[in-house]
């Protein structure tokens, strides 16, 4: 490990040791915040207890299903826009607010036609997530160099191997980039939802747990999805380098 | 001629919106959706309620304190990160791991440590702002030519005089850049804040109409909270690409 990533790892170890040190000297109050070896311990147990399997099933099968819907939907409908030059300017200054105003606002108003079930929280997470696939997809489709659909025609090659084959890769990295948003938005506005209002989920749990003044749950949940959500930004993280050094050849 | 084709296709775009607004209205009827008309017509009348203006004011209110943090703490964390290479490369990894936390779990934490009042939303709605306007303004300082640094040395610039009259100035068109994206997730912790857990404000005023079924109030909160940040964000814009151009 480089120096620097020694003085980070000793910055956030001695965060956590003074976060510890005050709990047990009661500088904080154990009713605000629990010693971070009791949060971990918490977690430990409520994880062996079984307790959460069927919330932890259903908070991550509804991200993953707003990522796939994001993903999916948001790159065909980009291929689609990118296709009409006349829809993409007028759907242009939409576009430059969308993440301006907040939609999640809209999320009561979703409960309100759908009722308190899936539909509200997947409409919203897929409303919060796509456009940003969307955009990436506009932005990727603009940087294929047109040099790539000549050097198809010249090998003969058809319409969909060129797309393929040559321009979606040239592509990919923006794509990624939509990608990565598109995570991070689908977590943030799921999450989110089932906080506010929820029949389910790790998300209602949190606020049960805040509404019964349950400490231990509430922090072993909070530190829970905070560990899934360091996993997975640091694996995109580590693919986006993975695809960069290719890029270059090899070289870091 | 482009320009005047292009502001009527997306007029037109509007007016579909508002036409499927308007079947989503016949499929799930008055009390979950109201039609788009009416609900305009109420707008008018529900802005001028004592219950909207409170309620507003109480929002606009807790968000200007939650902003002003936001500004000063990211603004403060982004010009030691960028002026003091160490502090920088061993800061911005950990700013942006927190950064693409969804922060909304912490809130718990948040009320238990500033209480359900207004301290507790500003703080949430400063807890989103400030990441984005530090880890922005770290990447502005960064990016000034290594000359203007020089000069300050040269002309023996008191570390303060530094800060204000040459780092500032060459780095304000990226730091405008963290202050507009800083404002708006400063409003979205606010209102989400709102949403989960408080007796005052739009996000609160929105939760209870959803309870209470009133769903012409609840549409006419959030129209009028989009046309706010949307208008916000346009005249931010707009300043940001005047401080570009002015470079």
């Amino acid at each position: 490990m480089t120096r620097i990533g020694l003085i980070r790892l000793a910055v956030i170890v001695a965060a956590i040791g003074a976060l510890e040190l005050a709990c047990r000297i009661g500088l904080i109050n154990h009713q605000t915040i629990i010693p971070p070896s009791d949060m971990a311990a918490a977690l430990w147990t409520l994880i062996g207890s079984g307790a959460i399997d069927a919330d932890i099933a259903r908070t991550l099968g509804m991200i993953t299903l707003v990522i796939a819907l994001s993903i999916v939907v948001g790159f065909a409908a980009g291929i689609v826009i990118h296709a009409l030059p006349r829809l993409r300017a007028a759907l242009d200054p939409f576009f430059a607010t969308y993440y301006a105003v907040p939609v999640f606002i809209f999320y009561p108003v979703l409960i309100a036609i759908f009722g308190l079930s899936v539909m509200p929280i997947v409409l919203i997470g897929v409303a919060t997530a796509i456009v940003a696939m969307i955009i990436s997809t506009l932005n990727g489709l603009d940087r294929v160099p047109r040099v790539l659909s000549k050097v198809g025609r010249v090998h003969r090659l058809s319409r969909i191997k060129t797309a393929l084959t040559l321009q979606l890769p040239a592509a990919a990295p923006y794509l990624f980039t939509g990608v990565k948003l598109s995570v991070s938005y689908a977590f943030i506005a799921v999450i989110a939802a089932e906080f506010i209002l929820s029949p389910a989920g790790l998300g209602r749990d949190i606020a049960d747990a805040y509404a019964d003044f349950n400490n231990r749950r509430m922090y072993a949940l909070i530190l829970f999805l905070l560990i899934i959500a360091t996993i997975v930004n640091a694996a995109l993280h580590a693919l986006d380098m993975r695809f960069a050094a290719r890029r270059s050849g090899g070289r870091p | 001629m482009t320009a005047a084709r292009r502001l009527s296709d997306t007029f037109a775009l509007v007016l579909i919106m508002i036409a499927a607004w308007q079947v989503l209205h016949q499929i799930a009827g008055s009390t979950a959706l109201p039609a788009p008309l009416p609900t305009l017509s109420y707008l008018v009348h529900n802005v001028a309620t004592e219950r909207f203006l409170t309620n507003a004011a109480a929002t606009l209110l807790a968000f200007s304190f939650a902003l002003l943090i936001a500004y000063a703490l990211g603004i403060g964390i982004g010009v030691w990160m960028g002026a003091h290479r160490l502090s920088g490369a061993v800061g911005e990894p950990i700013l942006v791991a927190l950064y693409s936390l969804p922060k909304i779990v912490l809130y718990p934490v948040v009320l238990l440590i500033f209480g359900l009042g207004i301290s507790g939303k500003v703080a949430f709605g400063a807890l989103h702002g400030t990441l984005p306007v530090a880890l922005l303004t770290m990447g502005a300082i960064r990016a000034i030519p290594p000359a203007y640094l020089r000069t300050a040395r040269a002309l023996q610039l008191t570390p303060w005089q530094t800060i204000a009259t040459v780092l500032l100035p060459a780095a304000l068109p990226e730091v405008f850049t963290g202050l507009r994206i800083g404002f708006t997730v400063t409003l979205l912790g606010v209102l989400l804040g709102e949403m989960f857990a408080s007796k005052a404000g739009l996000g609160s005023m929105i939760m209870t109409d959803m309870s209470l079924a009133q769903s012409e109030d609840m549409v006419t909160v959030a129209i009028i909270l989009f046309a706010f940040a949307a208008l916000a964000n346009g005249i931010l814009l707009w300043i940001e690409h005047r401080l570009h151009r002015r470079v």
